[in-house]
């Protein structure tokens, strides 16, 4: 079983903090700061697991994660969890990710928490996995997103926002890097 | 922060507000976002946030309520508090209205509620119970979208009790249209049976009906709780094999639709799951097994693809295939299939391959031995992980063969990586079973090693813990049957728990102490392990009950006949009495002052030379008594060599002659030594004896720590490192690669893997430097370890000293103990020392001065008697059988057979063939032969058949506990045909110098049409056959003479001859006869070399330093090994006589 999904930066200041057990908020925290300190100091090229950290479960558990250019995708799972399988299922979700918001990036996370919540819904529900073919979660937000279309919503706000930061010709700006086949934009929103 | 960023945070407001004026006028929701993001990102530091995030609280506060806040408003305000909620700020008030969202707000509105409560709430909240009648009513939806978003919620948080309300309507849902549908409802059932297992009892057929279901993705969802059901009670779910068979079967063979494929392979993730409940469903279960064999091996031959997903599959095919009853070709290719896993240059699936190689090690420790050097180079690797992995792996494949090497390595990796949780697990566990394995046979610089890293380090939180989790192991440990524990850790274990139990708040330390005097009432524990139990006693005598029950056995053991035992009760019972001294002697803080040895005993030099002013008899050492009391001569009183071969790097012998200096006054620290005495035989004689002083009470064990504390220095570990290039022989100075190391490490990590093929699979062993596991360790990591060894010591030092002047204050404490101490040579020993000691009074100097003390006192009275205790082999009293034939050098003519030498070793000096065991069968004939190699012994088992017929299924096994045995034969004896001779080959080198071992040999074959035979034979081989010249110059000798510590003296019968000196003719002697080396031969003097094959290639030093004197031979050797002196100076004396 999945025991927790954290998305975090560079920096270590979470995107996205999913349990599916439950912790103290404090712990929650306690946790975040933790997997970061664990999963940060290690280098790219080194391998994707680590044994779990003192927190969360101990021995038993894993920390499986994915290092896209500014984000840390960090999975927890339990000994039940194939770890190449998890692996796959981050790439899954990062790439549903990418087609849902065209290019995605950090930013994205930040203005769409809520979106990329219902999106993880789809794919993970209740710690264990719900689907892993990309169209059929991406149909499934389709599904939603045109009732959101159709009530009109601050979220299209926020999304030409970071349109049009995307689109602006800043130097260095569209630092993709090819992770497979997908890419995730560095704007960073730095130290905060 | 970088200009792009800087640019883009610039971008953001005139974006964002531009959105606001896009919003028409009224206050956007969305630049609210937008501006708490913003003005986060402008935030410098943690407070600032806090302050940013309170007032933002406070405004969502005031925002929901108020009446007027539409549900949209109140959606976006919700997006707000879930972010403030993920940086760690409570918004606890808006938890409610999350709630009124849900229940309220329209489809998407509901959406975001439903989110909010899910990750604000959890199970046992009791707001939750105002949301199971608009889940109930969500559920019930005909919209589609409400149903999914309810069955989200249920399986992420729910409250068990209201389960039943919602129950059947869940139920429902599995037979709903859409598949979507009935696929949530599966996972929420699964939630529920997980979370309350015998509400969803009833509806196991429904769970098999989605297992049926038309719809693979429901299907998938439900080999969930199959996985978890099947994983509970196997037994029950046996008939599903078929089924779960078919299934696999079916998505290997591609029958899924495509839209199940990934990266073209078919529903991997369904392919894990379903592998994954075969392996439960075919574990220990030989019928059920054998369905699934055939799916297997087809899932593990389609998985070639070059895809993650692929080698995902794989690891689990193979992790079943070892977990079912085995079936030996799928074995074979799961084998592989872990190689290629091994020797990926991919990390992630390195990683997977170590750690199915440490799940499959369990079940055949030999399928490690094909990847012994990769498991060498991830040894080595960045990535701590690998090397943690690659531990574990190591820890499996312990043996009581490679548990030195392996404990090594352990604690190299916990010397690096102290602050990690993940280390305390492995430690903890490893060291446990590595000291209950090996206990006795490790050398004692691995428990050193090993209290020196506990006790190591500030105080942080894992020192702790880890100290803690040593507690508690132990104490459960001796609350267990503790008779069969290895001394070495029952000693372990009383230091630990008498340091560190205070630490365990709820034990009392009366529990321990009577775990404890559990361990002293045990028949088979040791006397030195009784006294560090004693003295773990003292640490933890402070309430009333332990101060009793320390009462009790101090009575008994005051009484022992031990001193050591005596010295220990003695403090115990006078420090559980006086709880103001124990508060001193024994501080809770500052254990681990640094303490100082000073090891030679220099301060005892005023003592003995007064004594010797004063007519005492001069020391002599056990074995020069011995050789007296064997002589039936009268006392020699004339010390032994002061010419001593120590200088021979600097000047020659007949210089140190005259100059009359001590040889060891070098090594001195104190300036008396030298000058102390007015005796004929100046300071040298003077440090000599006091080097057996030293030696006596060491070797007889009179106080067991402080034995520890000497001996510490000496083993081979801390030779500095000059003395290694010496010891190769010249031909192999160059600088070893780092392959052979690795070599190495391997066969010595893989020893006892395979019956005896270990090291052929790593082909031959090479000469390498014996440093691999001995790496040179600075000066000061030697001292520290000395400071280890002497942190259990030092702190009885400070007793001894406190304890001491406490006797010395009160008489009547001195006589009311009966103190086994207090001797007027003792006192006046005090005094001495405090005068001697080089105005730096060390603790641990006086701790070596009262035990001197007390062993000098003993001298005095016994000058050349020879204790009954004493164990050491005497040479000549040892009834050896005859050893073999002497080494024939020449050669005689052989048999025939030694045609059939292998040409390798054709060149070099061999014995005789010897016949072995021909008289239990006529028609074989077995001889050895003994060839010498530079590196190793080569024994050759010659097997000749004298008949016609074909002898098959040939096995030789030789054993013998002292010798380290490796089969080098090119092709595996498998067959003998008629009229033939077929030979095998082992190298034999000596794992500890013994005098002479026996050699069981077992060679087992089968004649056609008959049955499996089995000749047994014995083979003795003495340590000459070991023995092998050391080539080194004069002056590393000297060097090495310096570093040794394991000496012995006697005096040997000269061989005279006509045309030779009686020296050089002796030596000759023992060098044609031992295959020692002459270094050098001055006047009256000589020195030889030698080194023992011993362990892997590299050989143990035995440096020889011999005089004419009075018509013998004095000779005197030294060796880093302690049975290596005993052991060559029998065969020197042997060798003479025999001459």
């Amino acid at each position: 079983m999945i025991k927790a999904i954290l998305i975090f930066n560079n920096h270590g200041k979470p995107r996205l903090i999913r349990f599916y057990e439950y912790f103290a908020e404090d712990l929650q925290q306690q946790i975040i700061r933790e997997t970061f300190h664990l999963v940060s100091k290690r280098d790219d090229n080194v391998c994707n697991f680590l044994e779990g950290g003192s927190l969360i479960g101990g021995s038993d558990y894993k920390l499986i994660y994915r290092h896209y250019a500014t984000l840390y995708f960090v999975f927890c799972v339990d000994s039940s969890e194939s770890e190449l399988g998890i692996l796959d299922l981050i790439q899954v979700f990062v790439e549903t990710l990418d087609k849902c918001f065209e290019n995605v990036c950090e930013l994205d996370l930040i203005f769409h928490m809520d979106k990329v919540h219902f999106i993880l819904q789809e794919v993970v529900m209740g710690g264990m996995v719900l689907e892993t073919n990309m169209n059929e979660i991406v149909g499934q937000v389709e599904l939603q997103n045109r009732m959101e279309k159709s009530e009109g919503g601050f979220s299209a706000a926020p999304a030409r926002a970071v349109s049009a930061v995307k689109n602006m010709n800043l130097p260095e700006m569209p630092r993709n890097i090819n992770i497979g086949d997908i890419n995730i934009k560095v704007p960073s929103l730095s130290p905060f | 922060m970088s200009d792009v960023v800087e640019k883009t945070l610039s971008a953001l407001p005139s974006l964002l507000s531009l959105d606001s004026q896009a919003g028409a006028g009224k206050l956007s929701p969305s630049s609210k976002l937008g501006n708490l993001i913003k003005g986060i990102t402008e935030l410098t530091s943690k407070h600032e946030e806090e302050k940013l995030i309170k007032k933002e609280l406070a405004a969502i506060k005031e925002q929901v309520a108020s009446p007027n806040t539409s549900m949209r408003q109140m959606k976006e305000i919700m997006v707000r508090a879930i972010y403030c909620e993920m940086l760690g700020y409570q918004a606890s008030f808006s938890y409610i209205h999350a709630i009124k969202l849900a229940q309220q707000g329209s489809v998407l509105e509901k959406r975001v509620g439903y989110l909010a409560v899910s990750l604000f709430l959890n199970e046992t909240d009791e707001f939750l119970l105002l949301l199971v009648n608009t889940v109930l009513k969500d559920l019930q939806s005909t919209n589609l979208i409400d149903v999914c978003m309810a069955l989200t919620v249920v399986s992420q948080v729910f409250p068990r009790d209201m389960i039943p309300a919602i129950l059947p309507v869940v139920e429902e849902k599995l037979t709903h249209p859409k598949e979507i549908i009935r696929r949530k409802a599966v996972l929420a059932l699964y939630k529920f049976y997980l979370i309350a297992p015998n509400q969803v009892q009833h509806i196991h057929s429904k769970f098999r009906k989605a297992l049926c279901d038309k719809d693979p993705g429901v299907m998938a969802a439900s080999l969930h709780i199959y996985l978890q059901l099947i994983k509970e009670s196997p037994e029950s779910y046996k008939d599903l094999t078929v089924s779960m068979v078919t299934i696999l079967g079916q998505v290997v063979g591609g029958k899924l639709p495509m839209d199940f494929n990934y990266h073209s392979i078919p529903a991997p993730w369904l392919q894990i799951q379903l592998l994954r409940i075969l392996a439960y469903l075919g574990k220990e279960d030989q019928g059920t097994s054998e369905l699934m064999y055939d799916v297997l091996e087809d899932s593990l031959r389609r998985a070639e693809m070059n895809h993650n997903m692929t080698y995902a599959i794989l690891f689990e095919c193979v992790k079943t295939i070892f977990t079912v009853h085995p079936k030996a070709q799928l074995l074979e290719k799961a084998a592989e299939c872990i190689g290629n896993f091994v020797l990926s240059p991919k990390i992630n699936l390195k990683y997977l391959g170590l750690k199915a190689l440490t799940y499959v090690v369990q079940q055949d420790a030999n399928l490690a031995l094909p990847h012994q050097m990769t498991i060498i180079e991830c040894l080595d690797h960045s990535d701590i992980i690998i090397k943690r992995e690659t531990l574990e792996l190591l820890f499996r494949i312990t043996n009581a063969q490679n548990v030195t090497v392996i404990v090594e390595k352990m604690l190299e990796f916990l010397r690096m990586t102290s602050d990690d949780y993940s280390t305390i697990d492995l430690v903890g566990k490893t060291m446990n079973s590595v000291f209950s394995l090996g206990g006795d046979v490790m050398q004692p610089d691995i428990p050193n090693n090993f209290l020196r890293l506990l006790a190591d380090g500030v105080d942080s939180v894992e020192d702790r813990r880890m100290r803690l989790f040593a507690v508690d192991s132990y104490v459960s440990l001796l609350q267990g049957e503790t008779a069969q524990l290895p001394q070495r850790f029952l000693q372990v274990i009383s230091w630990v728990l008498g340091e560190y139990s205070h630490l365990r708040e709820e034990q009392d330390s009366g529990t321990i102490m009577r775990l404890l005097a559990r361990l002293l009432d045990q028949r088979n524990t040791s006397t030195e392990t009784r006294s560090w139990v004693l003295g773990a006693m003292t640490k933890l005598c402070s309430n009333p009950v332990s101060v009793a029950l320390a009462r009790d056995v101090c009575e008994r053991y005051s009484g022992s006949l031990n001193t050591v035992l005596r010295q220990r009760a003695q403090e115990l019972m006078i420090l559980s009495q006086d709880t103001e001294l124990r508060a001193r002697v024994l501080p809770a803080e500052g254990r681990l002052e640094h303490l100082e040895v000073d090891s030679s005993l220099s301060f005892l030099d005023g003592y003995v030379s007064e004594a010797l002013a004063a007519g005492a008899a001069p020391y002599k050492s056990p074995h020069q008594r011995q050789e007296d009391l064997a002589q039936e001569k009268a006392l020699t009183l004339e010390p032994y060599g002061l010419s001593l071969p120590v200088s021979l790097s600097s000047c020659s012998v007949t210089d140190r002659l005259t100059d009359g200096l001590s040889p060891t006054l070098l090594s001195m620290s104190s300036g008396l030594s030298g000058n102390g005495t007015e005796l004929s035989h100046g300071g040298g004689s003077t440090t000599l004896k006091l080097d057996g002083v030293k030696r006596v009470w060491g070797k007889e064990g009179y106080l067991a720590q402080q034995q520890s504390v000497e001996d510490a220095p000496t083993p081979p570990v801390q030779l500095p490192s000059p003395l290694l290039s010496p010891q190769r022989p010249p031909s192999q100075t160059q600088t070893p690669e780092p392959d052979q190391e690795k070599q190495q490490l391997a066969s010595s990590l893989f020893v006892g893997l395979g019956s005896h093929n270990s090291v052929c699979l790593m082909g031959r062993a090479e000469p390498a430097p014996q440093h691999f596991r001995r790496k040179p360790r600075g000066g000061s990591s030697g001292a520290s370890e000395r400071s280890s060894d002497s942190s259990h010591s030092s702190r009885s030092a400070a007793v001894d000293n406190l304890l001491l002047s406490n006797l010395l204050d009160s008489t009547t404490v001195a006589s009311e103990g009966g103190a086994t101490t207090t001797t007027p040579q003792q006192t006046s020993q005090r005094t001495l020392d405090h005068t001697t000691s080089n105005g730096s009074p060390h603790v641990e100097g006086k701790e070596e001065g009262v035990a001197a003390g007390g062993s000098l006192s003993l001298i005095r009275g016994m000058v050349a008697v020879v204790l009954p205790t004493h164990t050491e082999t005497d040479p000549q009293s040892d009834l050896h059988p005859a050893p073999h034939p002497a080494p024939a050098l020449e050669r005689p003519g052989d048999l025939p057979l030694t045609s059939h030498l292998p040409a390798e070793l054709s060149g070099l000096a061999r014995s005789e063939l010897t016949p072995l065991c021909s008289d239990q069968d006529p028609s074989l004939a077995l001889s050895a032969c003994r060839v010498y190699k530079e590196d190793a012994l080569v024994v050759l088992v010659f097997i000749v058949n004298n008949t016609n017929s074909t002898l098959h299924q040939m096995a030789l096994q030789l054993t013998c506990k002292e010798l380290e045995i490796s089969c080098i034969s090119g092709s595996p004896l498998k067959e003998v045909k008629g009229h033939s001779v077929s030979v095998c080959l082992h190298t034999v080198v000596m794992k500890r110098a013994s005098v002479q071992v026996e050699l069981a040999g077992l060679l087992s074959y089968q004649r056609p049409l008959g049955q499996p035979q089995a000749a047994q034979f014995s083979l003795s081989l003495s340590l000459k056959h070991f023995i092998r010249p050391l080539t080194v110059s004069t002056g590393e000798y000297g060097k090495m003479w310096l570093s040794f510590s394991h000496d012995l003296k006697q005096n040997l019968r000269l061989v005279t001859t006509e045309h030779q000196e009686p020296l050089t003719a002796t030596l000759d002697a023992l060098k044609s006869k031992l295959h020692l080396h002459i270094v050098d031969i001055i006047g009256s003097e000589g020195i030889v070399a030698c080194r023992l094959l011993q362990g892997e290639g590299h050989g143990q030093p035995c440096l020889l330093h011999c005089r004419v004197h009075a018509n013998t031979l004095a000779v005197w050797l030294r060796s880093p090994v302690p049975e290596l002196p005993d052991s060559l100076l029998y065969h020197c004396q042997k060798a003479l006589t025999e001459t």
